[in-house]
């Protein structure tokens, strides 16, 4: 744990719970990536940025979370990197064990966990999304073996993950009726927001004919009946841009459990999909790949 | 519904909105709720904080960026280095001060126009009446212990206040709703007596065996071998007492070339006899308690160890690291023989030294694990040598293993985790949503794909002597138990009443407060010490007694039957109190109302399932809700960092029934 090195980029409320997890439980190394400058949004969930003017005028996110994180531990090394995520090579992350992609678009997402898969290190990946009172965490640890406790004795396991890209192609029909919702509501703002090119949260109820229209086409792909991703689900995730604190601390509470877990290689893995609702109060794991099909 | 819904919008149109700043944060929050609904009636409400721990500093800190914007916070205690690896609002700097007020101010730092009040006092105060209850809308708990929340329970009852409740153990987390009349208090249930350490009982006035494994594991044992970077309270204590800390820094430091057996003696005498004799110079902490001794190794030991009993150098050079053991070396064959001071005295010397010689590499990094025979010995004498000093009985090496590998320590990410769960339960009990109210644990592996499971609600236990009306049953010698037993085993411990008043018709029998005069009192001690039968008003076979807490608003009544024998094993205390049965949910008793209980369970849990799932719905949420609180049972406290699990071979058999 405390010879780790996570890379962290894009930082909201729920990130800033996960780096606050992570800093004071001990890891090695946090390296903070994320540009955008400071502003009223940013305040919100984000309790690491003080609310001082002067303190934060023309910083970026990253910057800011780096003084308020280095403050928790003095033992962690925390650390910015600037520029685009998507654009770093493949031995840029070799320098890391751990890869948490906070907010991030779909093509960003597959890229970077294709980087990760390539390397002959291990690098366990994960990407996290809040929005409204919901939120998806994604765990892709390759070929992990770890132990667990059973009983009184230790016994060594061994579990294989899909890709990102793998396990958000996933044919839907096969998939089991009770699987949580928010899979589904999610592949469809991701596809928005990638056709729009819009970042994440930058959306609004005049957008919702157009998630609907994505939502039926990908409906009639992958032959299942719309209602299979209720409208409402998808309207509260395109209106509620803003985080809910508590589902980030819970959210980001969760992903720091998952890291802490895989860096020491002891105790059963999330595998391989993390859903919160904060309406119904469930947190659910969801194990999604290809072997539906098989 | 539509009523429902027409009031709820009527109390959110007609809250008052209390915002105080309307600049950058203050139009961000109302465009925030406005958009993703938050209801803006929980801005202008006032929220109770009890505890600012672990627990603690998550909520506020989550309370103040969900919108809260009054918030008062109790806490008695102090900031310990131990605190600083979770309660991250705390830094190096405040140790020492206050944790409720140092809460609040580093909260105001990053939301400075909320209005946030501390008090830096302990819960059970009588400043804290049920008027002062009254005034806040909703009452938050993060303690980490079981007195103060029954006491909690009870005026929150008292003041008609609803309370969420909440426990981290390890991984595992819970958080419930109380509302009076609505669903169960905190009580209705019967919670076995946790296993909770505070900090400063570990490191000066340890009075059980227990606190001397944890001393001696979390603290000497990771202090000698562990992370030498990391905070331990054993320095800050030494600090305390020594006149330069710089002499102290370097007593746990090894000099090059420093002979092994040397060191080991100045490690023993330090912890061993200067910190106690430095503990000893605090009067006040004696006061009422026994006074340990400090013990020196040349009282114990012979002048030189190595000419004693053949060197470290004379071990074979083909020792495994791993099978490194002291006891063989002083000719201790029998792990469940009992040593005296001397013997293991001999064992902490000869493991230290041991560890030095043959492990060397390892010192620095070193944790404790309950299958490193030569940390088990070294911890187990450790442990020994100070219940020696304080006056508990020792243990063998085995029980010894036994309770260090049953310890569970404190993870802050759940405490995170239940924090949020908290908020979202206490703005649910604002907008009085009563349907959408749930018990929410949190588990360590998934149950039925579930790492959060949400169930609702059981009703109040019509059982329960706390928010119902049950009289209890009493049985006991009242010509052998005096009045004292039944104040210390009964209205104190099992009734968890604070200030009790004990009332037998019209006579007075026993109470405590501020008020009393001086003959008043002497008349109770007096009657402290007479047998239940030579009462002045005596208590017999079939006498009623009335036991009452002002300040918790309870009283109960209870029906004494003598009887002459008890079972020494079974019934140690001589008495056995009786009455309150179980709540009718988790033993099945009354098929009516269990049967509505599980359903709503089902309800909540598997609102998506098909019908060919409903007859094993019900199985699973029978057992449910029994597994689920026998091992949330456990899931009391965590503040204090370190919790024993009861019995945890039971805790992880009942998880499997459940999945």
């Amino acid at each position: 744990l405390t010879k780790s090195h996570i890379l962290v980029s894009g930082i909201k409320g729920t990130v800033a719970e996960f780096c606050k997890n992570i800093v004071l439980a001990g890891v090695g190394s946090v390296t903070l990536m994320d540009d955008s400058l400071v502003n009223e949004e940013a305040l919100n969930a984000n309790f690491l940025i003080p609310p001082d003017e002067n303190a934060y005028r023309g910083k970026t996110v990253a910057e800011i979370c780096c003084d308020s994180l280095k403050d928790f531990n003095p033992m962690v090394l925390v650390s910015v990197e600037k520029g685009d995520l998507s654009a770093r090579s493949t031995e840029f992350f070799e320098k890391f064990d751990v890869v948490v992609i906070g907010y991030g678009s779909l093509a960003t997402k597959k890229a970077v966990n294709e980087k990760c898969r390539k390397l002959s290190k291990r690098v366990a990946f994960y990407t996290v999304d809040c929005r409204d009172s919901c939120g998806e965490i994604f765990v892709d640890l390759q070929d992990y073996k770890y132990t667990k406790k059973k009983l009184e004795e230790k016994v060594e396991c061994e579990l294989n993950f899909p890709s990102y890209q793998e396990a958000v192609s996933v044919p839907w029909k096969p998939i089991p009726r009770r699987t949580a919702k928010l899979y589904f509501a999610m592949r469809v703002i991701e596809v928005f927001e990638e056709n729009e090119g819009r970042k994440h949260g930058q959306c609004s109820l005049l957008d919702l004919p157009t998630v609907l229209e994505i939502k039926k086409k990908l409906c009639e792909a992958n032959t299942v009946s719309e209602s299979h991703v209720p409208d409402s689900l998808l309207e509260r995730l395109i209106t509620g841009t803003i985080e809910f604190p508590p589902a980030c601390a819970i959210v980001g509470g969760i992903l720091a459990q998952e890291v802490i877990k895989a860096v020491s290689g002891k105790g059963e893995p999330l595998k391989n999909f993390f859903y919160y609702d904060a309406q119904d109060g469930k947190g659910v794991m969801e194990n999604i790949s290809n072997s539906f099909t098989s | 519904m539509d009523t429902q819904q027409q009031q709820q919008q009527s109390s959110i149109q007609g809250a008052k909105v209390l915002m105080v700043g309307a600049g950058g944060i203050g139009c961000e929050l109302l465009k925030t709720l406005a958009l993703s609904g938050f209801q803006d009636i929980h801005i202008g409400a006032k929220v109770l904080m009890v505890g600012a721990g672990g627990i603690g500093c998550e909520l506020l800190k989550t309370l103040a960026l969900s919108g809260f914007q009054d918030i008062h916070i109790i806490d008695m205690d102090t900031i310990e280095v131990s605190n600083l690896n979770r309660q991250f609002l705390f830094r190096r700097s405040h140790v020492g001060q206050s944790k409720a007020k140092v809460a609040r101010d580093a909260v105001l730092r990053f939301r400075p126009h909320i209005n946030i009040r501390s008090y830096h006092a302990n819960v059970k105060n009588p400043e804290f009446d049920v008027d002062f209850f009254k005034q806040f809308d909703v009452v938050l708990n993060g303690l980490d212990n079981l007195d103060a929340r029954r006491h909690v329970n009870r005026l929150c009852l008292a003041a008609d206040v609803p309370l969420v409740e909440s426990g981290t153990t390890g991984f595992l987390g819970q958080v419930t709703v109380h509302v009076k009349g609505k669903t169960e208090c905190y009580e209705c249930q019967t919670k076995p007596a946790p296993k909770t350490y505070p900090v400063c009982t570990i490191t000066s006035t340890p009075t059980k065996f227990v606190h001397c494994i944890v001393w001696a594991k979390d603290l000497l044992f990771a202090k000698l071998f562990g992370d030498k970077n990391q905070d331990n309270d054993l320095n800050v204590r030494a600090n305390n007492a020594a006149s330069s800390s710089k002499e102290t820094e370097d007593v746990f430091e090894r000099a090059e070339d420093e002979d092994i057996d040397q060191y080991g003696r100045k490690i023993y005498d330090h912890v061993f006899g200067y910190n106690i004799e430095a503990a000893l110079s605090n009067e006040e902490t004696w006061k009422n308690r026994r006074r340990p001794r400090p013990i020196y190794s040349k009282e114990v030991l012979p002048e030189s160890m190595s000419q004693q009993n053949g060197s470290t150098q004379n071990c074979s050079a083909t020792d495994d690291d791993s099978t490194v053991s002291a006891m063989p070396l002083l000719g201790l064959k029998n792990p469940q023989e009992l040593w005296g001071l001397t013997q293991n005295s001999l064992v902490f010397i000869e493991a230290l030294k041991l560890f030095f010689a043959k492990r060397k590499k390892e010192i620095g990094h070193l944790t404790f694990d309950k299958d490193d025979q030569l940390a088990v010995e070294f911890v187990t004498a450790a442990a020994n040598i100070r219940a020696e000093s304080f006056g508990i009985p020792l243990h063998s090496l085995f029980e010894a293993k036994g309770i260090a590998g049953n310890i569970v320590h404190a993870v802050a990410t759940t405490n995170a985790i239940v924090a949020g769960l908290i908020v979202i339960e206490a703005i649910k009990v604002l907008k009085k949503d009563a349907d959408k109210y749930r018990m929410t644990y949190c588990l360590e592996h998934p149950s039925r794909k579930m790492l959060l499971m949400p169930v609702e609600p059981f009703e109040p236990n019509p059982a329960c002597y706390v928010c119902s009306k049950t009289p209890l049953v009493l049985e006991i010698n009242t010509q052998k138990s005096k009045l004292r037993d039944l104040v210390d085993k009964i209205v104190t411990a099992k009734l968890g009443m604070n200030l009790p008043l004990i009332m037998h018709g019209a006579s007075l029998l026993y109470e405590v407060g501020d008020d009393l005069d001086d003959i008043m009192v002497a008349n109770y001690n007096a009657n402290l010490e007479k047998s239940l039968s030579e009462l002045p008003s005596p208590v017999i076979n079939g006498s009623i007694l009335t036991v009452e807490d002002l300040q918790q608003e309870l009283s109960c009544k209870i029906n004494v039957k003598h009887r002459e024998e008890f079972d020494e094993e079974k019934e140690p205390e001589g008495m056995v109190l009786s009455g309150w049965t179980q709540s009718p949910a988790t033993n099945g008793e009354s098929a009516s109302t269990s049967n509505d209980e599980n359903e709503k369970a089902v309800d909540v849990t598997e609102s998506s399932s098909g019908p060919e799932m409903a007859s094993k719905k019900r199985r699973l949420s029978e057992t449910q809700p029994e597994n689920d609180k026998k091992e949330t049972e456990n899931v009391e406290s965590d503040d204090d960092e370190l919790m024993e699990i009861e019995n945890p071979v039971m805790v992880s058999k009942k998880k499997k029934r459940v999945e």
